[in-house]
This record gives C-alpha cells, structure tokens and sequence, in this order.
C-alpha cells in the first residue's frame, strides 16, 4: 500500500498538524481524547478522515476549525497558527438544521459571512446567485431552510461555504443525516465542486465507501486516545461516478484495506510503530480507554 | 393578586419541529359562544330567581345597560384612556429595560453569576407590597402606579430574556464563530433571533400583568382610569355599574392577550410554533 510520503511533495503545504493533543477535563476526569496526529494537507488536495465512532474525528476537525483549543501540538493553517477561527476557512457542519439560522431566508443565509467579510452589495449578490446555482438551488434564494428536505439545507450549508471562498473546506460528516440517494448527488456534488474551485478539501466521516469514493487520500484513526493507524493513498482514476468508479476492482482492494484497519482500531489495535516522537510526557500516562 | 406577586419559571416557547396550531373549526368556536351564551343566562336568571340576592349581584341586563350609559359619558372613555396609557408606557419601558437589561447581563458570564442571587430576591416581592413606596414617592399621581406596572412587567421580560440568551445553539454559534461573526453581529444576528421568542412569550405574560398591575393602582392608589371609576361606584352603591366596569376591565385582558398573540405571530414568523409550512 503506498502511503502519501511517497507522492512528490510539490504542492504547498495547506495544513500542518504537529503531534495534536487532546484532553478533556471534565469533573476532574480527564479523558485523552487525541493522543498525538501528525500529518500535512497540500494545498488542493482532498482528504478524507475515517475512523470508528468516538476516534475524536470531530474533536480534530474542532481543533483544526479553532473553535477547540487543543492541549497539546501544533496546527497552522497556510503557514499561520491557528488560535481562533482562522481567515479563509469554512466548516460545513452534519447537523444543517442548526447550523443554518431559521430566521434568515436561504439567500441570507448565504451572505450572512460575506456581510461579516465587509463585501461590496453587488459583490455579495454575485456570490451568493452564483453559489446557489452551484449546488443547484437557484430557484429558492426566498424560501427558509425549514421549508427545504434535509439534503437541499445542507446544499445550502455548502453554497453558504462555498461563496464565502474558503481555501480550506472543511465537512463533518455532512451527509450522516441523509438519505442515500441524496447522499451519492451530494458526494458528486462535492467532487465536482472541489474540481471547479481548486480548494482544499478535509472530509470527516464514519462511512468507508465514502471516504474513498471522495478521498485522494483517507487518514484511517484509531479508536480514542487517537493515533493515525496508516494514511492511505487512494489511487483511483480522478474522473469518479457512483456506478463505475464503485465497481472497479481496486475500489474494492481499498474498501477492504480500510476496512480491515477500521475493524482493527475498534478492536483496540493500535499501530505498531505508536509515536513516541515529538510527544510529551502526557503519551506515557495511562488513561482509562 | 398572588398571579402578580410571583414569575412564573421561564416559558420555552414552542417544541422543535411543531406544526402549526390545529387550525380553529368552526365547530369549536360554536361550542365557545354556547359556553359564552350559557355563562350570561346564568348571570341573568341567578339574581333573577332570586338565587343570588341582586344586591351583590344584579342581573346581567342590568349590567348591560349600566354600561350603555356608562359608555355615553365623557368620564368613561377619558378613564379608558388613561387606564391605556398607564398600561402601555409601564409595559414599554419594563420591555425596554428587560430586554436590554437581559441581554447584558445574559451575554456576560460575570453579570449573569453575581446577579443571580439579587434577582432570586428580587423577583418574588409582590409588586402590590410596593404600594406605600410607591405613595410616598409619587403620591397619588400615575408615576405611582406606573411604578408597581413596570416592577411587576420587568421580571416577567427579564426571566424569559435572560433564558432565551442562554438557548443559542451550539451548532449555530460554532457557525458564527466559524465565519468569525464580530461580537456585535453576533448578537443582533444570532443571539438576539434566538431570544426572540422567549421575549415574546416574556411581553404576553408582562402585558396581562401590566394590566392587572394599572387597575390595581387605580383602584387602592386611586390613579385615574377604570379601576378608580370602579372604587367610585363601590362606595356610591352603584352595583351594575361597577359590575359594568369590571366586565370592561376583562374585555381589556381579553383585547390585550389577542394583541400580543398577533404581535407573536408576525414577528415569529420563522419559529416552529409559527410556521406553516414545512417540506421535511
């Protein structure tokens, strides 16, 4: 299996994070959440994390977004670090009906973050049309997200994001909540997208299929405290579809690679060569798992 | 007076994804004139067989027709006037103050912690035991009544104002946080839409409080308005007449509730317990 080291490292690097470490304190318990993540994200590049339920996937994505200080470790967004929200990032959140705000129309929802970036009206209106039409909902900038199926508010969450020009996009689970037809439009949607728009694109989700039919590359963690059990190179042929790319043999390979690792990580497996490297004195402390 | 003297705890406005109120058949609003219509037979015939002596308790014709000549006086609508204008200034400035009031101390962690214990305190005070205070400061003029109006409206706001701030989602402002939303458009854009219908529950509940609190101060301070009209023909024995005024004070209540449900409904346009129409 080729890891992502192996690839030319040409690309500028997007995202650095160096040795994450997560606890949280909560009644004087403290549960490590992230043990230590190291990797790098080049610039334009699609990654896709996966790991069993509770592997602090949204812990991490939280962490990197900077709406949750890590413990320990070092995460820098375009050559910054991150303290706080950073500048040319947007979050695409799984729960759409909360994070889109039910008193604004779609449309306003929409320029809400372009009004906060002090954009010039027409400009405003030019993105947020031209957004619409991107995740094909150019026909409701009037309605309220509530009066739209589940799948059409999280378009609206994504052409929220996407006019908002973000060079990072980042997605928690963004498609737990739907069904699967919507699901696979929405996948294609995504692809398509981070074709036309050459962002950087950080997919977080608990389903295997997805995250190699998304990914150029799928970052496997471990159960908690988490660890990056392998990173695995997707070397599936850039044009995708539902259909063809799902029946390939290699596909498959993959699936199965992913998740006989996923499988392992829920056994409590733990990769063999586990950091030490970079690491505090916090690694060597044991914590109820 | 004990609906006055005590807030009830904060109202949370509506359950997520309600629909709409069931829509009112005729059916139903048949069956509430019947109950209207059995109500007043009763208030005619007790009296009339002598049930009830009519002293105390005159037939509702009477009622009526003390308020018919009621209603040809001057005296009648200045009093209605003024029982208005006491009623909507207190409710203003106690929405006003509980609204920014609330906000504030909602907003800031510090504020909300150390004036907890002060509101618990407070809160529970009857606004009628503010009566000898409010004499001595005001004598009997409407200063002294508006006072007991706005003591007793404020908290019904404030509670309600101070519970809605604390219901932002954390979806929406890890949203807001994301899109590094400015403190200020963090609060007219998202913490204040949110605390909106707690707000507005807050005003229907400190509207009918209000008006209890105006004709209170009228009738023990003798503020001019209806509830002094109604200590008048008290002590001058005009029983159907006073009858007539306090059947004038419900029908405020009644007009004051139906307002604020309107208010509600146009302003809450968005909200679950609003909405009509839904896809999901």
């Amino acid at each position: 299996m080729t890891t992502a080291t192996d690839r030319p490292a040409t690309a500028t690097r997007m995202l650095s994070v160096r040795g994450l470490h997560k606890v949280y304190e909560s009644a004087g318990r403290p549960t490590e959440a992230i043990r230590d993540l190291t990797f790098d994200i080049a610039a334009g590049e699609m990654v896709c994390i996966v790991g069993p339920s509770g592997a602090g996937k949204t812990t991490l994505l939280r962490c990197i977004a900077g709406l949750l200080p890590p413990t320990g470790g070092d995460i820098s967004l375009e050559g910054r670090p991150v303290a706080g929200p950073p500048k040319g990032m947007a979050v695409v959140f799984q729960d759409y009906a909360r994070s889109l705000f039910p008193w604004l129309t779609v449309a306003q929802n929409v320029e809400l973050p372009l009004r906060e970036k002090r954009l010039p009206k027409a400009e405003r209106h030019r993105l947020v049309e031209r957004s619409l039409e991107a995740v094909g909902l150019a026909d409701v900038p009037r309605s309220y997200p509530w009066q739209l199926s589940g799948g059409m508010q999280q378009r609206v969450a994504i052409a929220r994001a996407v006019a908002y020009e973000p060079h990072i996009l980042m997605m928690d689970e963004p498609f737990a909540a739907v069904d699967a037809q919507t699901r696979a439009d929405l996948e294609d949607l995504v692809r398509d997208l981070w074709h036309r728009l050459g962002i950087t694109l950080l997919f977080v989700t608990h389903d295997i299929d997805e995250a190699i039919y998304l990914g150029r590359r799928v970052l496997v963690l471990s159960g908690r405290p988490t660890v990056i059990m392998e990173d695995v190179a997707v070397d599936l042929p850039d044009e995708r579809d539902q259909l063809g790319t799902r029946n390939l043999p290699r596909f498959g390979e993959l699936r199965a690679h992913v998740y006989e690792l996923v499988q392992k990580a829920k056994r409590g497996h733990r990769p063999e060569n586990e950091p030490d490297a970079g690491a505090s004195g916090a690694v060597g402390k044991e914590f109820p798992a | 007076m004990t609906a006055t003297a005590t807030v009830p705890p904060p109202v949370r406005p509506a359950p997520r994804g309600g629909r709409g109120r069931p829509a009112r058949s005729p059916h139903r609003a048949l069956l509430g004139l019947a109950g209207v219509a059995t109500f007043l037979c009763l208030l005619e015939l007790l009296p009339r067989t002598g049930l009830v002596n009519s002293r105390f308790l005159p037939p509702f014709s009477d009622m009526a027709e003390a308020l018919g000549e009621r209603a040809g006086t001057g005296e009648f609508w200045r009093a209605l006037g003024d029982t208005l204008t006491t009623w909507s200034i207190g409710l203003g400035i106690a929405l006003a103050a509980g609204v920014v009031i609330g906000m504030l101390i909602g907003s800031v962690r510090v504020l909300r912690e150390t004036t907890a214990s002060v509101i618990e305190f407070l809160r529970p005070i009857p606004s009628v035991a503010l009566i000898p205070l409010a004499v001595l400061m005001y004598g009997t003029g409407r200063e002294a009544t508006l006072l007991l109006v706005i003591y007793a409206a404020f908290w019904q706001i404030l509670l309600q104002v101070l519970a809605g701030v604390q219901d932002v989602d954390p979806v929406a402002r890890d949203t807001a946080r994301s899109y590094r939303f400015r403190f200020l458009t963090e609060v007219t854009r998202l913490v204040w839409p949110t605390t909106l219908p707690y707000a507005v529950v807050g005003f229907r509940l400190a509207a009918s409080v209000a008006l209890i609190l105006t004709v209170t101060g009228e009738l023990i301070i003798g503020t001019p308005g209806l509830g002094r009209l109604i200590a008048v023909a008290q002590t001058s024995g005009a029983v159907a007449s006073m009858y007539a005024l306090v059947i004038v004070t419900g029908l405020l209540g009644v007009a004051v509730n139906l307002l604020a449900r309107l208010v509600e409904r146009r302003v809450l346009r968005w909200h679950p317990s609003v909405r009509q129409e839904s896809a999901s």
